[in-house]
């Protein structure tokens, strides 16, 4: 494990990326302790209150310091994206590999309809899900997680097929062991390293699935510092104060490359052609 | 290419969209709302509703109501709005058009941008340009759409007025406000399909560049000029098209949040809207129609890619 995370740390992906994961970490635990300010405490005087030394990323329409809200903000953003991933990606996992222990006709079935659902684009899924479980970060995380469960499923299937044919999981078909132990115990232990890259790099999709559904008023909803929704609250400002919109529209695009990297370098570690 | 391949094909894209109606439908039969209680108000008598139900088969199991649906919907009646008490179909149906008008811009503008851009830097590899790309690539993916689309309507529309910020005008009113209102929303779509498509023609020409017949027909003492724009890339656009067909996946979703910003009546804004009012029947439709044409779009590009390479041969 640690010899992973020095063969990542040296890719320069991975150096990049990991840094701004860690500060992201740090905002998200420490946030409301690092914050300079209230993120909530309205100041009229300060209104679109421009970038300075004292207020490093200025004011908003409520004269709220936007460098406090996007720290405090990270806590209702990035959890959220990594839950609904992780749900995504146990399900997903769960479905392919047992899609490809099954095999022959089942197998096909189930891949046929994966294809099928994967059809439907995923903002559209999640929206749909969201309009039926109703508006609020819960249900986007579970309305993400379902849009994510058809791929992950794909990509885990492709890795277990060849996993099947390995001589330790034949040898427990041999043993006569239920199809539960074969699946759980010894397919999906092993197909785990690529399925972890994918799910890596499905985060940042989720982030910016999830800062979407906030835009459009379907995630969190106000007054939270989420920073989908404070680009949409920023939008009818955006004459007064160009940065409020920018700011969180920043904060998304590097949480999104910082896992995107990660991602790149954790697939550029566990490959052993690169070991040297 | 066989025709058993086409059939094949043609036989999965049915049976895509029965999963996706089997899907949606599902989905919205979940929907807490009471269609009843939607169409008359919250006031109706008892017996109103009843009637209403016994009118709509609300009372029928859900496998009955989701075959009368099917065959419903198969014959070409999508059912009529809630809110708007017109059939569903036609407005859907006109609202795609609006779309894909869109998505056709976006992909033509970003063809137009993305493909010189990426072969630029693929020549100048290691230099400024080049590293200025991938730069601008990677923001270009990585910032979200809504927010892209906000600066480019405060810069183009607000700041310097070039372009209206928000609406659709018809072609056959007026071919010029047509122009410019597309204009702003169908920049906004293509700014993440060239970051997308810039990495991949960069790539692709560049293990052109290295291969063996470009150095051939440089040797041969071919112009620069023809090894790159004949030989160079054609080879180097062939991956863009699955890229492209990809990418119409993308559009239909990422439209949704542009029509929804630049208030642009199409298949996404109609749905966000029939979402919002849980408009029942529009939901459906919007839903199996937008699928639908990801599935067709995606086969399609298929067939377009088997035509183009004639190394692959599907039997």
């Amino acid at each position: 494990m640690t010899d992973l995370l020095g063969r990542l740390l040296r890719t320069p992906q991975g150096a990049i990326g990991c840094t701004l994961l860690v500060l992201l970490a740090v905002a998200c635990v420490a946030g409301p302790w690092i914050a300079p300010y209230d993120p909530e405490a309205i100041d009229f005087l300060g209104r679109f209150r421009p970038m300075g030394a004292q207020y490093w990323l200025g004011g908003d329409q409520l004269g709220r310091d936007v460098f406090s809200r996007l720290v405090v903000g990270a806590r209702s953003t990035v959890p959220m994206a990594l839950a609904a991933t992780l749900i995504g990606t146990v399900v997903g996992a769960v479905i392919g590999t047992t899609s490809a222990h099954l095999g022959g006709r089942l197998d096909e079935m189930i891949m046929r309809t994966i294809d099928a659902v994967m059809a439907v684009p995923g903002l559209l899924l999640a929206l749909l899900l969201v309009g039926t479980l109703g508006n609020g970060s819960g249900n986007a995380v579970i309305a993400i997680a379902v849009a994510f469960a058809p791929g992950m499923a794909r990509v885990t299937r492709s890795v277990a097929l060849a996993v099947r044919n390995q001589d330790y999981v034949k040898a427990a078909v041999a043993r006569g062991e239920g199809g539960s132990w074969i699946v759980f115990r010894e397919m999906l232990p092993n197909v785990m390293a690529p399925v972890v890259i994918e799910a890596t790099i499905r985060v940042a999709f989720a982030v910016m699935l999830f800062a979407t559904l906030s835009f459009l008023g379907l995630g969190a909803q106000p007054p939270a510092p989420e920073w989908g929704l404070m680009v949409a609250e920023a939008r009818q400002y955006v004459h007064q104060a160009p940065w409020v919109l920018i700011a969180p529209s920043l904060a998304i695009a590097l949480t999104a490359i910082a896992f995107n990297l990660v991602g790149d370098g954790l697939r550029d570690a566990l490959n052993p052609r690169h070991e040297r | 290419m066989s025709f058993g391949w086409l059939l094949g094909r043609s036989a999965s894209i049915v049976y895509t969209i029965l999963v996706v109606s089997v899907l949606v439908f599902g989905i919205t039969q979940v929907l807490p709302a009471d269609a009843a209680v939607t169409l008359l108000g919250e006031n109706a008598t008892p017996e109103a509703l009843a009637a209403v139900r016994q009118r709509l088969g609300l009372d029928d199991p859900y496998w009955l109501q989701y075959l009368h649906w099917v065959g419903r919907v198969a014959s070409g009646d999508f059912g009529t709005s809630m809110r708007t008490g017109q059939p569903v179909g036609p407005e859907m149906f006109a609202a795609l058009g609006r779309s894909l008008i869109l998505a056709v811009s976006a992909i033509a503008l970003m063809l137009v941008v993305a493909v010189p851009l990426g072969m630029a830097a693929a020549l100048h590899q290691g230099r400024f340009a080049d590293t200025a790309t991938s730069f601008g690539s990677f923001l270009g993916i990585a910032f979200p759409e809504f927010g892209t689309a906000a600066l480019l309507a405060f810069l183009l529309a607000d700041e310097l007025q070039w372009l209206p910020a928000t609406g659709w005008v018809a072609i056959g009113e007026s071919v010029s406000g047509f122009f410019s209102h597309l204009a702003l929303p169908a920049l906004t779509a293509s700014v993440v399909l060239v970051a997308h498509v810039v990495r991949m023609v960069r790539s692709e020409t560049l293990d052109v560049l290295h291969s063996d017949y470009i150095r051939a027909a440089r040797l041969k003492g071919l112009p620069e000029r023809r090894v790159l724009v004949g030989h160079a890339l054609r080879n180097a656009l062939l991956p863009v098209v699955t890229i492209v067909a990809l990418d119409v996946g993308y559009l239909l979703g990422g439209i949704i949040v542009i029509e929804e910003i630049f208030a642009i009546p199409g298949i996404g804004r109609q749905l966000m809207v029939a979402i919002t009012s849980r408009d029942l029947p529009s939901i459906q439709a919007g839903a199996l129609i937008m699928a639908a044409t990801y599935a067709v779009t995606n086969t399609l590009a298929d067939v377009a890619y088997t035509f183009l390479d004639k190394r692959i041969r599907y039997d």
